[in-house]
């Protein structure tokens, strides 16, 4: 295809990405690095019967004028990044001046609210992404070996967790789960324990949300490895079956070899995608118990203030944590794209 | 392939059928039990006394005098005035998908086409921006929006989606693209087409499937979406997901649960029909990109 050809046909697509993607990644950047500017304060004496008092106001006027002339505030360089709500490198140093031991010092660590929320989305990240792989193509060997007919509504039913808005499925299942919901109930009743509640304990609602992640995601991943299964080789199969491979090794030596590739492609897509987990919390209101990075730019634009400094610098840092997640796979792919061309 | 060696020992079928069973009932049953509980009053649907009244109702024929009841859609729809949200959605669902697929079009056919290191460039760079959780991004409208007074609009969120949607657009297009032959093009270009005549006349034509699978999964985007329309729309102009988002803040304390679930479940029902009438493609779109590796 010709240059000129190539630069009208993406013309539009580009330009979509370059205003709405590019600009905005590097908007967050540079407003990372400014802060709002600070209240002109002007100092007055208020002078009555008994003698002048100084008395401080906000110069109302001043500010507003200095902030029509800097929109971006006033440069702060990476103060905005070590502060208590972000890096937190003061808090950590002391944390780690006052703690005793490693437990202890990961205790202090998890009261800083970015550290929380690391922690949260890395632990969701990586407990998530291998048991939805494995529920995932258990569901697909399985739904495979079914009847031909009843494989239809079998597929139909799989989809709907994963279809179905994130923010409403995480809500189906926070209102069962509830203390008075079929789930939560049940739990109590095995439990024996009629205060058992999985809204205020905080491992509760960490497994709670990791359950629902696999949940969503598990179809996905089923779906993937389905397909997979309809261009296994029969007659590797079959010759593998008559040199008496043994059910299990059929599966260990001829299936998941051939299933290896898909397995990368659907990791690829579940880090990306748990790794963004945010839904699910607003829904659960865990929010005193798991935060995550996505959670945490949500709170800070929401509200009163907008806090659009603090939520510039922690999506500039959740940024960082998925390239150097997506790292791996960009060094792969461009191994393999300069090996293509020699 | 029914050979009789390959008949699984009984042991092995019994474990298979529960497995599926226990699995259909993870990924059914809660959708059912929320549409059957959305018809009753919030005593049955959230029983302090026994779970069994939310299937039989029986708070709701006290306070009704029916075992089932409408009054959390009566609230959620015209109370809370949660039409106006579904309007919003089905504009913004409408445009973003013609909008995405247009663009979407027009790029994946030359990825596919081109030869150029560019183009190989172009959809690494794709894949960055699709790792990017949207949230992030929405730190860098917000001063923008605001300074400009397009904050709040509905065509804001549009093209916001619309560009957020792009990477995934692209990249399931283009290998829809590969798998038409090139031959097809070039030959009508043989015969005197410009490139963009042999576009509109030859691929157009066989395009659809293809389009059709990705528009599926635009509209998901579209529809799913919460990070970016909660953000970017005013009260007026909610979509339907920040909207149920927003009953859990006010009417929870108000005791109006029964308005989110009747919300939730007529958010549910459109994806449920979409399921049952694309099944198909939604399959193969999932398996797209995976053939790839």
């Amino acid at each position: 295809m010709k240059h000129s050809a190539f630069f009208w046909f993406v013309l539009p697509s580009a330009t979509a990405m370059l205003l709405f993607i590019f600009f905005p990644i590097v908007s967050i950047i540079v407003q990372s690095l400014y802060v709002e500017h600070a209240q002109v304060i002007i100092e007055t004496e208020n002078c009555g019967p008994f003698g002048c008092t100084p008395t401080t106001m906000v110069d109302q006027e001043a500010t507003e004028a200095l902030r029509r002339e800097q929109p971006l505030g006033r440069f702060a360089g990476f103060t905005t990044y070590l502060d208590r709500g972000h890096l937190a490198v003061n808090e950590v140093a002391a944390a780690w001046d006052a703690s005793s031991g490693w437990r202890d010092f990961g205790g202090r660590m998890l009261n800083l609210p970015f550290y929380k929320a690391m922690a949260f989305t890395l632990t969701y990240t990586f407990i998530v992404t291998p048991l939805t792989i494995i529920l995932g193509f258990m569901i697909a060997v399985a739904v495979n070996g079914a009847v031909r007919a009843i494989r239809g509504p079998l597929i139909f039913f799989s989809l709907l967790p994963m279809i179905v808005t994130p923010l409403v499925g995480s809500l189906i299942l926070f209102w069962m789960v509830d203390a008075r919901g079929i789930i939560g109930a049940t739990l109590q009743a095995l439990a024996d324990d009629p205060g058992l509640s999985v809204k205020a304990s905080t491992p509760l609602m960490w497994i709670m949300l990791m359950v629902y992640g696999v949940w969503h995601a598990a179809p996905f991943a089923f779906i993937v490895y389905y397909a997979g299964l309809q261009t296994v080789n029969t007659d590797t199969l079959e010759s593998a079956m008559i040199d008496g491979a043994s059910r299990w090794q059929r599966i260990r030596y001829v299936v998941i070899p051939h299933l290896l590739p898909l397995t990368t492609f659907i990791a690829l897509i579940q880090l990306m995608d748990n790794f963004r987990v945010f839904e699910p919390i607003v829904s659960f209101a865990a929010s005193a118990h798991a935060t995550s990075l996505s959670w945490a730019i949500y709170n800070d634009l929401g509200g009163e203030t907008r806090q659009l400094s603090s939520a510039a610098a922690t999506s500039v840092l959740t940024i960082l944590g998925v390239a150097i997640l997506l790292s791996p796979v960009l060094v792969r792919t461009w191994r393999e794209f300069s090996r293509a061309r020699t | 392939m029914s050979i009789k060696a390959q008949e699984k020992p009984l042991g092995l079928k019994v474990f298979v059928l529960v497995f599926l069973t226990l699995w259909m009932f993870l990924a059914a049953f809660p959708f059912l039990w929320t549409l059957w509980g959305s018809f009753k009053v919030e005593g049955d649907f959230f029983s302090k006394a026994d779970w069994a009244n939310a299937i039989f109702g029986t708070l709701t024929q006290v306070e009704t005098g029916d075992r089932f009841t409408g009054q959390g859609y009566h609230g959620a729809w015209i109370q809370e005035e949660f039409w106006r949200a579904a309007l919003n959605t089905v504009l913004v669902c409408l445009f973003v998908v013609t909008i995405s697929l247009t663009f979407g079009t027009l790029g994946g056919y030359a990825l596919s086409r081109s030869t150029y290191r560019y183009a190989f460039w172009f959809l690494i760079i794709a894949l960055i921006f699709r790792a990017m959780p949207p949230i992030t991004l929405v730190s860098g409208y917000l001063p923008v929006f605001f300074q400009w007074n397009l904050w709040g609009h509905l065509p804001t969120a549009i093209i916001v989606l619309v560009a957020i949607n792009q990477p995934f657009t692209l990249w399931m297009l283009h290998s829809f693209f590969k798998n038409i032959p090139q031959d097809l093009d070039e030959s009508a270009m043989v015969d005197g087409c410009t490139r963009f005549q042999a576009f509109r006349h030859v691929i157009i034509p066989v395009m659809w499937p293809g389009v059709i699978t990705t528009g599926l999964f635009s509209f998901l985007l579209a529809y799913n979406d919460f990070a970016v329309t909660a953000m970017i729309l005013d009260q007026q102009n909610q979509t339907m997901v920040p909207k149920i988002a927003s009953f859990l803040g006010t009417t929870q304390t108000k005791g109006n649960v029964m308005f989110a679930v009747a919300a939730v479940v007529s958010v549910t029902a459109p994806l449920f029909v979409m399921i049952m009438f694309f099944q198909r493609q939604i399959v193969s779109g999932l398996t797209a990109g995976a053939v790839k590796g």
